[in-house]
């Protein structure tokens, strides 16, 4: 007898005892459902993708290995950050593996790479973290849902902030690649203010002298940037080298201030405001429990990479148990996906026609740790139930 | 005016920064004819070990000798394990085996210390600022690096051009069989050459690390601008690294903060912002262009 013979007659055993309390289960869950990860796990931002396989591995291992009651067959690819990277690893995993579904991607220019064709070959792809608008807009898909946010999102919730905080004059820094670009419209979209300026910089640049002194002689309110990973350390620390941190107020989205950065800068975040649609002080019960969970699976802090991984392996789960982990049934698949019936970390979370989540975001501050080291801390909340601007160009 | 002087500073800032890189990269280069592309690795144990020793509370200047002393002994270890093998083979070779190297370095980085970046603060007597110029407020860690960075060079130039070992690396460099044929102990030479870039190195990581982030793949921004730097200044030549040094980190410097406000006297602010951020990271190399258009060998050559 085969091994997969022996894992269904087992399986089918355990079913049969569970069978008689969830009878829906039933004896079908013999093939396990394969899912490829694709995530950036190399280079400079390979913490990001490392973050996001960890929430996954740990929904899938507080199931006891399954999701939904199926089990799960993961397989993760690492794309180095290069777009055609993760487009070979797509074609492999749809091609010759034959995995039912796709995740992972961080990247809004590798996604942009890979989901349009995945989707066009029929496999769903959940996003656990990119999400450039084009996704959301003209080029939705059935196919394609985002557990995380559309990627204006979190910065249109800290040009609402910015603005409601009364700062007249800001000054904007983001990288010059597109989802730079998307960064400063979001906060535009929202902040009715002046910009006294707005600075791209090379993507990776590691030292911000020049673009820091002219800061200061532009004498701003204060400051939004977008700099995720290594280059948002830099910024932060040399932003306080400058001599700066008090005197001008920085803004972010939660890019740039995860828990690994602040981690890594230490004092000289502390006080900075970010966005989110999660922070790990979140008072709700699965929150509590993800956070305590993993931190005693991989003893650290987890980030809002690892927490929409973890939200997105859920859905995945609540939608394999909705159809009894027969991945046959794709229609009745998508369905239950959009039907969203999971608990998420983040409270409130429901899919939008474009199969992006309406949610609410929130601010929240960097402040040392009772147990070490520097954490981010809830303040308050901008939006409950916040659409994104490109849902209305979806025709779905 | 204020910040033009300001900007002048940080492009030296950044200038000696490359310098420190720049002088072991083109000794190596200069006397042993070695390609080696993992020179920006030995910036990252550097930074790695520093940031790590300062963590576990050895005070700012023990750590930075612990980081200078780790890239050193890591550059003598891959001397003598590798580096040997290479002196012979064709510059491709090298290239190959040395970019092996870095993900080697990557690699074992990510499973020494993990994949999230490393904390470094600055030293506290040395995190405030200084008014060298009145109404702009400088970074003292930055004005620290510059004075470390013209001291070092100081030092270097000493030694290459007043004493016996410098005569040797400089002979070394124009006429590699005839050193050893004059008795000096060459494969001794190399190893404490190799090992004494690759301390410039670690001393240029650890001073990095304060205002950047330690993490696996710190080193190969910098590498490529090193070796800009020596390829317009002129290989092998140490007076080549500093002008080459110091032209890139003002030219990068300027460009960045200049050629942005340029662009927005012709075109809309918005393409002006994007269009400008772009030419502005290409500067470099078209100097680089220019530069070799005019001098195929760098500004100061050495081989005849």
């Amino acid at each position: 007898m085969s091994l997969k013979g022996k894992k269904a007659v087992l399986l089918g055993a355990a079913a049969a005892m569970m069978g008689s309390c969830i009878a829906t289960f039933g004896a079908q869950a013999a093939e396990p459902v394969k899912i490829g990860l694709i995530t950036t796990l190399s280079t400079g931002a390979g913490y990001l993708g490392d973050d996001t396989r960890k929430g996954f591995e740990l929904a899938i291992s507080e199931q006891g290995g399954k999701l939904g009651g199926a089990d799960i067959n993961l397989i993760v690819e690492d794309d180095g950050l290069k777009p055609e990277t993760a487009r070979q690893i797509a074609t492999r995993m749809i091609e010759s593996e034959h995995v039912d579904l796709m995740t992972g991607i961080v990247f809004s220019n590798v996604a942009m790479a890979v989901v349009p064709k995945v989707v066009r070959d029929g496999i769903i792809y959940v996003s656990t973290n990119a999400g450039p608008s084009l996704l959301a807009g003209a080029k939705c898909d059935a196919n394609y849902f985002n557990a995380a946010y559309q990627n204006d999102n979190i910065h249109e919730a800290m040009g609402q902030y910015v603005q409601d905080q009364g700062y007249k004059k800001v000054y904007l820094l983001a990288p010059n690649y597109p989802a730079g670009k998307d960064a400063m419209s979001g906060f535009k979209r929202f902040y009715k203010g002046d910009i006294v300026d707005e600075v791209y910089t090379k993507l990776g640049q590691t030292d911000y002298a020049a673009e820091i002194a002219s800061l200061r002689a532009a004498k701003p309110d204060a400051v939004f940037f977008f700099y995720p990973g290594g280059m948002g350390i830099n910024f932060i620390k040399q932003y306080a080298q400058a001599g700066l941190k008090d005197e001008i107020p920085l803004f972010g989205p939660a890019f740039s201030a995860d828990e690994h950065m602040v981690d890594a800068v230490g004092e000289a975040a502390e006080g900075m405001k970010n966005s989110s649609l999660w922070s790990p002080d979140m008072d709700n019960e699965a929150s509590k429990k993800f956070v305590a969970s993993y931190v005693a699976k991989y003893g650290a802090k987890p980030s809002q990479y690892s927490m929409q991984a973890y939200d997105a392996a859920n859905l995945i789960g609540s939608a394999i148990a909705a159809v009894g982990g027969d991945m046959s049934k794709k229609d009745e698949f998508r369905t239950a996906l959009k039907k969203a019936d999971f608990t998420s970390v983040r409270g409130n979370f429901k899919f939008g026609n474009n199969n992006h989540p309406i949610q609410d975001f929130y601010i929240r501050e960097v402040v040392a740790d009772p147990d070490g080291g520097f954490t981010n801390k809830l303040v308050g909340k901008v939006f409950s139930d916040h659409v994104d601007a490109y849902a209305s160009e979806c025709k779905m | 005016m204020l910040l033009f002087l300001e900007q002048l500073l940080n492009g030296l800032q950044f200038g000696v920064t490359l310098l420190l890189m720049a002088s072991g990269l083109t000794l190596i280069f200069g006397i042993m004819n070695l390609i080696n592309l993992a020179h920006g690795s030995l910036f990252m144990v550097g930074a790695y070990v520093g940031a790590t020793a300062i963590a576990h509370g050895s005070g700012f200047f023990l750590g930075l000798l612990a980081g200078i002393a780790a890239a050193a002994i890591t550059g003598m270890a891959m001397e003598f394990v590798i580096m040997r093998r290479l002196y012979r083979r064709d510059h491709l070779d090298q290239v190959l085996a040395t970019f092996g190297l870095i993900l080697f370095f990557n690699e074992m980085v990510s499973i020494i210390w993990g994949r999230q970046p490393v904390a470094m603060n600055t030293p506290d007597f040395l995190s405030g600022t200084v008014e060298l110029i009145p109404g702009a407020p400088y970074p003292a860690f930055r004005l620290a690096v510059i004075v470390t960075g013209i001291v070092v060079t100081g030092l270097l130039y000493f030694l290459v051009m007043k004493t016996r070992i410098g005569m040797w690396i400089r002979a070394g460099a124009s006429n590699r069989e005839m050193i050893g044929a004059l008795g000096v102990n060459i494969s001794l030479l190399y190893t404490v050459l190799f090992g004494f870039g690759a301390a410039l190195a670690g001393l240029a990581g650890v001073m990095a690390a304060p205002f950047s982030a330690v993490q696996s793949g710190m080193g190969e921004n910098i590498l490529i601008l090193t070796f800009v730097v020596i390829v317009i200044g002129g290989i092998g030549s140490i007076r080549g690294a500093v002008a080459g040094a110091l032209l890139i980190g003002l030219t990068d410097t300027l460009g960045r903060v200049y050629i942005p406000d340029l662009m927005r006297l012709w075109l809309p602010p918005s393409v002006a912002d994007g269009a400008g951020a772009s030419l502005a990271s290409m500067m470099i190399y078209i100097l680089m262009a220019v530069v070799l258009a005019f001098r195929p060998r760098g500004l100061f050559q050495t081989h005849g």
